[in-house]
């Protein structure tokens, strides 16, 4: 079911898919950076694949010198009832990834703890706000450079 | 001179009386101008820590920004720096209301990921304890909806069968709400028949109470008025924006992890999905009333069909073994040794797993890169993703029903905020 979503994937965008993973029964399809909403879009309304349903979009700090960071979607097609997850790359020069809240809404939140956790900008988010630190905090947590006990003062305390 | 003149002479000379040489006053309606709201993070209706900024219109809601982030304890990152074992007791505070529910969750995702499967016997334990979980999260739920809109009976009436199955988690795990119960491949002991029993007896009483608790809403007009035709979303709308659980259900969607990805032994069982087409507040509520009935049908099936056998994977090398054993064999002893300081090591890859909490869809989504401890854990928590939505909701509504559209919606702070 799932080959022949990626080979209609492929032939449409010959140019963008770089690597086709299959583990535990899980594609994951990596996607160049600057072509992820038109995959997104034609993942959306193509009859075969209709992933209508974004589960989650999420990073991931991969710590390597290039494309270090990764941004990860989970799809799932509520009509057909399958899974698919699509992974494209953030270099740490150039933070930006297009935003796919254009394809799906609910992509709003997840994209903002993105953001909060790896600093990673969506271009084309209209609230690019930070989701669960204070907007005074400098660092993203879920780096793998911050450490896990925290750095002290980051965090300025009510005074008494 | 006409009742309007006088009343603006009356209000002048009630002004005059009030200034006087520092005070200068003068009257506006409450209605002609917009003022912001701030709702929680402390406030009885947000169930938790939630916080409402609410731009208001006389009395109708024209926008509002809910803010996150009071509870964030930085799960993620915890998960990245302890074993695969060790993360369990943190999956507790997630979704705090149904603890047995997400440990279940998550040990799925690590079988899934390190390629073990329970014995059966685990996995109808697992399906009991799930669906026990899902009883006590939603009769939380209704109960708490219930006291929102000002009915206080049903809340004390669903909090005393709540109480009953405490005990019997008491009873089977050792604690009442920090249940950590599951391990990877298994389970943390066995159920013994005592707890079948008090499982089989609160089961025997609790849909005639439950009963007794609905039959107090759904034909209490006040009730059933303040709830409908509230906080309404439209199928389409609510895909797009990732719902999931009963919220979603409630909009006319069959969609139900249990039945479209099937995990556990729910296969093997009978029950069905309640679906309501409406959307609104009303309809939340009648998924939830029709899936505890569900619920109670799914433990009754698994108590009757449930094998006898073991509650732990015949995998030494992944699954911790049992302590009497540690102690008088070597073999288990290195085992036990190996699993505690490096964990297990799963293969390098990753896995997304989702099973159908009482919320809704929650999925663990695992990067391993062959290590003790994964290198990515992300939480997909189902309340988090049903919260995004409450703006569409309550916007354009009335600032009362803004209490009854939360309490609806059902969300648990402790997973939203992770």
């Amino acid at each position: 079911m799932l080959t022949s979503i990626v080979e209609k994937l492929k032939t449409s965008f010959p140019d963008s898919i770089t690597v086709v993973q299959e583990f535990r029964g899980e594609t994951t399809v990596h996607v160049k950076k600057d072509s992820i909403v038109s995959v997104c879009l034609h993942l959306r309304d193509d009859a075969s694949s209709l992933f209508d349903y974004c589960s989650d979009v999420c990073g991931a700090d991969a710590y390597t010198p290039e494309n270090r960071f990764e941004v990860i979607y989970n799809l799932y097609s509520t009509s057909l009832n399958h899974r698919i997850r699509i992974k494209t790359f953030v270099d740490e020069t150039d933070m930006h990834c297009p935003s796919v809240i254009s394809v799906w809404p609910g992509a709003n939140w997840p994209e903002r703890e993105t953001f909060d956790m790896f600093g990673i900008i969506f271009d084309g988010h209209n609230d690019l706000r930070r989701m669960y630190m204070p907007e005074e905090f400098e660092y993203h947590p879920l780096r793998k450079d911050f450490p896990m006990m925290g750095i002290p003062d980051s965090i300025p305390l009510p005074r008494k | 001179m006409n009742v309007e003149q006088a009343m603006e002479i009356r209000q002048q000379k009630i002004l005059a009386a009030l200034e006087n040489k520092n005070t200068s006053v003068y009257f506006m309606d409450a209605l002609d101008n917009e003022m912001i709201l701030n709702m929680g993070p402390q406030h009885p209706a947000t169930h938790g820590v939630l916080r409402l900024l609410i731009k208001l219109d006389g009395e109708t809601v024209a926008a509002c920004v809910p803010e996150l982030g009071y509870l964030h304890r930085g799960y993620e990152k915890l998960a990245e720096n302890c074993s695969y074992h060790e993360f369990i007791p943190h999956t507790d505070r997630l979704d705090y209301l149904s603890p047995l529910m997400n440990n279940t969750a998550y040990v799925l995702a690590v079988e899934k990921l390190i390629g073990v499967e329970a014995p059966k016997r685990a996995q109808y334990i697992r399906t009991i304890i799930s669906e026990m979980a899902r009883v006590s999260s939603h009769l939380l739920g209704i109960g708490a909806l219930a006291m929102d809109v000002g009915a206080l009976t049903v809340f004390t009436w669903a909090f005393r069968e709540r109480e009953k199955m405490y005990d019997i988690f008491e009873l089977l795990t050792g604690a009442r709400f920090t249940t950590s119960f599951t391990r990877v491949g298994g389970l943390a002991h066995d159920m013994t028949p005592d707890v079948i029993a008090a499982v089989t007896a609160f089961f025997d009483q609790f849909p005639e109470k439950f009963n007794e608790c609905i039959k107090m809403l759904n034909t209490n007009r006040i009730f059933v008025e303040r709830l409908d035709g509230v906080g309404v979303i439209s199928k389409e709308k609510a895909i797009s924006m990732g719902m999931s659980g009963p919220n979603l259900r409630a909009t006319g969607l069959e969609c139900d992890l249990r039945k479209t990805n099937p995990y556990l032994v729910y296969n093997e069982l009978d029950f069905s999905i309640p679906v309501f087409n409406d959307g609104d507040s009303l309809a939340r509520y009648y998924v939830r009333l029709n899936e505890v009935k569900e619920s109670v049908k799914i433990i009754r099936q698994c108590l009757e069909k449930m094998p006898a056998g073991p509650v732990h994977a015949n995998e030494p090398k992944k699954v911790l073994p049992r302590k009497e054993r540690i102690y008088t064999k070597m073999e288990e002893l290195i085992h036990d040794f190996m699993l505690v300081n490096f964990g297990v090591n799963p293969p390098v890859g990753e896995v997304y797993h989702a099973v159908e909490a009482s919320k809704g869809e929650l999925g663990f989504y695992i990067q391993s890169r062959g290590e003790g401890h994964p290198w990515r854990l992300k939480i997909r928590s189902p309340s988090f993703m049903n919260l995004q939505s409450t703006s569409l909701l309550v916007e354009g509504g009335m600032i009362s029903d803004i209490v009854a559209v939360l309490g609806s919606l059902d969300p648990v702070m402790g997973e939203a905020d992770k």
